[in-house]
C-alpha cells in the first residue's frame, strides 16, 4: 500500500516530537506536540526532501507564511497544495 | 592597570573601502545591500547580500600573495594597512616583541573551501593547489598581519560566530590593559558570500529576501555581509608620549555565555554581558548615550536585545540611542563587531550617531530610540557595542570619548 501524504507528514512530525505516528492526531498544534522553532525548521526540511517540494517559510514571521502551521491538519493540507502546485 | 586607546582604524566593507568612505555612508544612511553577484546565484533562494563592490584582488595583491590570501585575509590586510598607517606605529625591536594581533572570524577561508570542494567533488579533479590549507585556516589572516608588520607578541584568532570580533577586541583590550602588550592589532574579517556559505544560511530560514530592517515591526530576517574592520589598540601613555592621534578610549569589556540554546538568544545572558561591561568600565548605565546594537533584524535577536537593554538601563533606556548599522552593511558574522565599532568611534569622535535604516513600523517589543533612518548629531561620552552569537556567547565593549 502506498503511504498517503497525510501519513508521510504525520511520520515526519512524529519524528520531531519524539512520538510514535499513532500518537499524533490531526487536530494537534505544534505546541501540543512540544515542537520548538528548531524542530519546526527541521520538519520543514524533511518535508521538502520527502516530497521534493519547496516550502515558503521564514522563521522570523511564521504567521505570515503561506504555509499554515497552526495544526497538523493544516500542514497536511498545505503540503498537498504545494505538491499540486509544484508537480510539473 | 593601564589605559587603552585606539590610534588607528581601517576597513573594507559594503559601505566603502576606507574608514572615511564608511563614515560618509553611515552619516548619509546609505545602504550597501544589493543583489548578490556570485557563481550559481540562480540556485539560491536568498539572492541579496552586503558585498564588497568594485573590488579586484589583482589591483591590491600579486600572484604569490593571492595564492595564500583567501578573500577574508585580503580584506584583513587592506584594513590592517589603513589602521597601522594611521597609527604611525612602526614595529621594530622592543615594540615588535610587545605587539601582537588578535582577530575574529567565523568562516575563515570559507571561499577557498567552497572553490576547492567544488573542484574535487563537482568537477572531479584529483589535485588541488598546494597552499589550500594555509589559505583556508582561520588564523591565516592574523598570521599574515603578524608577518607583514613584524608583530611578535601575543597573536591568535578567535571564532565565536557573530561575536568573534568583539571577543577578539576584548582580548586585545585586556592584553594591553594588563601590560602583556603595548599595542595590539585587532578586529575581524569575514567573507562567506559564496554559494556554499549562503546556502548554509538559507537552511536556517532566518534570512530576509529583501532587506535588513532591525527593530522595525515588519522586519523579516538577517542579510549577510562581508568585509573587515581592524584597529590599533595602544597603551595610553605610549600613545601620548609619541604624540599619536587618539580616536577614543576602550574602557570596559565583558563576556558571558547563555548556557541555554544553540541558536535562540537569552535575555539574561545579554543583560549580564551589558551590565558586566559597565562594571568593568566602572561607569553607570545613565552615563551611556549610545549603544551600537547587535540588531540582526531577526525576530529573536531584536526582541531579546531590547529587553536586555531595558532590563539593564531601567528608566534610562528611553534616553539612550541604540542603532543597528547592519541595516546598511548587513551581518558580517565574525567581522561584524569590528565594522560596527567604527560607528561607535564616529559617535565618540565626530558626534554623529549612525542610523538604523529601513525602519518602517514601530514594534512595541522594541520600543527604544533606534535612531530611525537618519543619522543624528549628539555629544556622546560613553558608548557600548553589543555582540550576541549563535551558541549563546556574548561580548560587549565599552568605549569613551577622549
Amino acid at each position: 500500500m502506498i503511504e498517503s501524504v497525510k501519513d508521510r507528514v504525520v511520520r515526519i512530525v512524529a519524528e520531531q516530537a519524539l512520538l510514535a505516528p499513532s500518537d499524533v492526531s490531526l487536530d494537534q498544534t505544534l505546541e501540543d506536540l512540544s515542537i520548538d522553532s528548531m524542530a519546526l525548521v527541521e520538519a520543514i526540511f524533511a518535508i521538502e526532501e520527502e516530497f521534493d517540494i519547496t516550502v515558503p517559510f521564514n522563521a522570523n514571521e511564521p504567521d505570515k507564511s503561506e504555509f499554515d502551521i497552526s495544526s497538523v491538519a493544516t500542514i497536511v493540507a498545505a503540503v498537498e497544495a504545494l505538491i499540486a502546485e509544484q508537480k510539473d | 592597570m593601564r589605559r587603552v586607546v585606539i590610534t588607528g582604524a581601517g576597513t573594507i566593507n559594503p559601505l566603502g573601502h576606507s574608514v572615511a568612505a564608511t563614515f560618509e555612508a553611515m552619516r548619509e544612511g546609505r545602504c550597501g545591500i544589493g543583489p548578490l553577484d556570485i557563481r550559481d546565484v540562480d540556485r539560491l533562494s536568498i539572492k541579496i547580500g552586503g558585498q564588497v563592490k568594485d573590488y579586484a584582488a589583482d589591483d591590491r595583491f600579486n600572484r604569490q600573495q593571492q595564492a595564500l590570501y583567501d578573500r577574508f585575509t585580503q580584506f584583513t590586510m587592506i584594513a590592517a594597512k589603513e589602521a597601522i598607517e594611521q597609527s604611525g606605529l612602526e614595529f621594530a625591536d622592543d615594540l615588535s616583541a610587545e605587539a601582537g594581533v588578535v582577530l575574529g572570524t567565523s568562516g575563515g577561508g570559507l571561499t577557498t573551501q567552497d572553490e576547492n570542494y567544488r573542484a574535487v567533488y563537482e568537477e572531479g579533479k584529483n589535485r588541488v593547489h598546494p597552499f589550500i590549507v594555509p589559505k583556508l585556516m582561520n588564523n591565516a589572516a592574523a598570521s599574515h598581519v603578524s608577518m607583514t608588520w613584524n608583530l611578535k607578541g601575543p597573536s591568535f584568532t578567535v571564532a565565536t560566530a557573530c561575536a568573534s570580533s568583539n571577543h577578539a577586541m576584548g582580548q586585545a583590550f585586556w592584553l594591553v590593559r594588563n601590560g602583556a602588550a603595548r599595542a595590539m592589532i585587532t578586529g575581524g574579517s569575514e567573507s562567506m558570500l559564496c554559494f556554499g556559505g549562503v546556502k548554509a544560511w538559507e537552511g536556517l530560514r532566518v534570512m530576509s529576501r529583501d532587506a535588513c530592517r532591525p527593530f522595525s515591526a515588519n522586519r523579516n530576517g538577517m542579510v549577510q555581509g562581508e568585509g573587515a574592520g581592524v584597529f590599533v589598540f595602544e597603551e595610553y601613555e605610549h600613545a601620548k608620549a609619541r604624540g599619536a592621534n587618539i580616536l577614543c578610549e576602550i574602557v570596559g569589556f565583558s563576556m558571558t555565555a547563555d548556557a541555554s540554546d544553540i541558536v535562540m538568544p537569552s535575555q539574561q545572558g545579554a543583560s549580564r554581558a551589558i551590565a558586566g561591561a559597565l562594571r568593568d568600565a566602572r561607569i553607570d548605565a545613565s552615563e551611556v548615550e549610545y549603544i551600537n546594537a547587535h540588531g540582526t533584524g531577526t525576530a529573536a535577536n531584536d526582541k531579546t536585545e531590547c529587553a536586555a537593554v531595558a532590563n539593564v538601563f531601567g528608566r534610562h533606556a528611553d534616553k539612550v540611542m541604540i542603532s543597528s548599522t547592519k541595516s546598511m552593511h548587513g551581518h558580517l558574522i565574525g567581522g561584524t563587531g569590528a565594522v560596527e565599532l567604527l560607528a561607535v568611534v564616529m559617535a565618540l569622535k565626530d558626534g554623529i550617531v549612525a542610523p538604523t535604516i529601513g525602519y518602517q513600523e514601530p514594534d512595541p517589543e522594541c520600543a527604544l530610540d533606534v535612531v530611525p533612518n537618519e543619522a543624528r548629531e549628539a555629544k556622546v561620552k560613553y558608548a557600548l557595542s553589543n555582540a550576541f552569537a549563535f551558541g549563546g556567547l556574548n561580548a560587549v565593549l565599552a568605549l569613551k570619548k577622549i
